[in-house]
């Protein structure tokens, strides 16, 4: 079931609540409750800018880091989920079927620093089996945003009659 | 004159007396201007679904690529009717009552020009969409105006048809869901004015392209009203509900004695529509339900919007049903549809359509179309409310 609100959250959650409301078809203050509950139940887990940081002079490294490594009884993946979240140079952390068991986004101001950071900090943890680093060139599309703006938004619908 | 040859002495009259459609003007405007918001398109901003135009690009890889039969093809007219029925409760032939024409707007050409001719009064309900007025002229008829009132949410009323009525009047033109109003005729509506048809002994040209779009009940069309199915030529097609608008494909369902004399006129005008739009368009009737409620629901909460803000900025706005246009009031502006939207544009540079465009009872609106993302009508609308505070 689709839910339009949180539908047109994500695209933009500056809409205010009587936008919201009239195009739901509802009051602003059933749109505060809802949001409401989104917020207390977890649904909603925040609300952050979402910035092209490689339009931004100076700006740091990504990378994509696969982790293969050994789930701890009891624990599972948990435990070095959270070891490997703790670290700030952590940008998100999944957990994969397939080929390695973690992926790892980080950040970090050069490829020398990120190198060292797996080299040093990730690697030497006591479940991991082994660490593959990919560096992000460009990205695409994050967050359902054309980052590059390559599909141009030009209106190329003509006045016909 | 151009050169030597006068052309005005080979030209025909009724054709050059036609005034130009007044949409384009500011449209011509707004795209010599930089940082443009337009809100003037009549057409879906969505790119017609994958799968429909997988289906097109198939038929060109398998070289699809002759003429079809005249009427369209077989499986097409199948599937028109098919939809016709499980939509609208109404039944026509395929073979007999289906006619594919080159988008809606081929079939209302050759409606009129298989119905009426010189001497015959056509009964056109104002505001409407620009083509029915110069394409009655051109079939040597007599368009007859009905001046529909806000106060009725511009709906056509059993009295305005009365007061127009004559002798002569042959054909009355039905333009709901209507583009500029977004006004829809409900079940009622078309009950009430069936009657005065009936007594006058007209033909009516329903023009249901938009009956997709509508917003709150299910759409009903004219030829489903009891009794009406027999005088009734149908006209829809696949631009408005499946964004095909490129694709030029469109019907039109009626009587076979009518439809035959028109599929005649199409045999010998057009031959037939488009080969790959219409494998398309069998996809698109197959398959395509949830396209249209998907596209419909974006629609509709723009629209909600839209209305919303107009009125909260104070240019009365009724609840359009249909469509994807609002016909905001701007009398209280104090200027005329065409000072509004002329400077609208030149201070805030917002394109919309002055509502006289559409006929002189369209005088004090403008239209508005919401086939647009909500970014951009909310900038729109955020122009549009600046422009009116400074005019206080």
């Amino acid at each position: 079931m689709k839910n339009r609100l949180l539908e047109l959250l994500q695209d933009n959650c500056k809409f205010t609540d009587q936008e919201l409301a009239s195009m739901l078809n509802t009051t602003p203050e059933e749109i505060r409750k809802q949001i409401a509950d989104f917020e207390n139940s977890g649904v909603i887990c925040g609300y952050k800018a979402l910035i092209n940081w490689e339009k931004v002079p100076g700006s740091d490294v990504r990378a994509l880091i696969e982790l293969k490594v050994t789930p701890k009884r009891d624990k599972g993946f948990d435990e070095i989920a959270q070891r490997v979240m703790a670290f700030d140079e952590v940008e998100g952390v999944y957990l994969m079927a397939g080929d390695y068991d973690l992926a790892v986004f980080v950040k970090g101001d050069t490829i020398q620093e990120i190198a060292m950071f797996v080299a040093k900090r990730l690697s030497p943890l006591d479940s991991v089996l082994s660490a593959s680093t990919h560096f992000i060139l460009t990205k695409y599309k994050s967050n359902m945003v054309d980052m590059q703006n390559l599909s141009s938004d030009k209106d190329e619908r003509e006045c016909v009659v | 004159m151009c050169g030597i040859m006068d052309y005005d002495y080979f030209l025909n009259s009724k054709i050059k007396n036609t005034k130009p459609s007044g949409i384009r003007k500011f449209f011509d405007i707004a795209n010599e201007m930089d940082n443009v918001i337009s809100l003037s398109i009549g057409e879906p901003d969505f790119q017609t679904p994958w799968h429909i135009r997988e289906t097109g690009i198939k038929s060109l890889e398998k070289g699809k690529t002759w003429y079809t039969p005249n009427r369209g093809l077989s499986q097409l007219r199948v599937e028109i009717c098919k939809y016709f029925k499980r939509r609208f409760g109404v039944e026509y032939h395929p073979d007999t009552d289906t006619l594919v024409t080159v988008g809606g707007s081929e079939a209302i050409d050759g409606a009129l020009r298989c119905i009426v001719e010189q001497g015959d009064e056509v009964l056109i309900p104002q505001p409407s969409f620009v083509c029915y007025e110069p394409l009655t002229v051109m079939a040597g008829a007599t368009p007859v105006i009905i001046e529909t009132k806000a106060e009725n949410e511009f709906r056509l009323t059993p009295e305005e048809i009365e007061e127009k009525v004559t002798e002569k009047t042959k054909l009355l033109i039905l333009p709901y869901p209507n583009n500029p109003t977004g006004a829809s005729m409900r079940k009622e509506d078309y009950e009430a004015i069936a009657p005065v048809i009936e007594k006058h002994n007209l033909l009516v040209l329903s023009d249901e392209i938009y009956a997709e779009l509508s917003y709150g009940s299910e759409p009903v069309s004219f030829a489903s009203i009891k009794g009406m199915k027999e005088r009734t030529i149908i006209v829809s097609g696949f631009s408005k509900s499946y964004a095909m608008t490129g694709w030029r494909l469109g019907y039109a369902l009626g009587p076979e004695p009518i439809i035959s004399q028109m599929t005649k006129l199409h045999q010998y005008a057009i031959m037939s529509a488009p080969t790959t739009a219409q494998y398309a368009a069998i996809e698109a009737l197959q398959n395509g339900d949830s396209d249209i409620h998907e596209m419909r629901d974006q629609y509709d909460m723009r629209r909600r919007l839209i209305v919303d803000s107009f009125n909260s900025m104070g240019l009365s706005c009724f609840e359009p049903k249909g469509a994807f246009y609002v016909f905001p009031c701007i009398m209280s502006t104090g200027l005329g549809s065409e000072e509004f939207a002329s400077k609208l544009l030149m201070s805030k540079h917002v394109a919309v359509v002055p509502g006289n465009a559409f006929g002189d009872c369209g005088e004090g609106f403008v239209r508005v179309s919401y086939s647009y993302s909500v970014a951009h009508i909310k900038e729109a609308l955020k122009r549009i409310k600046a422009f009116i505070d400074e005019l206080q």
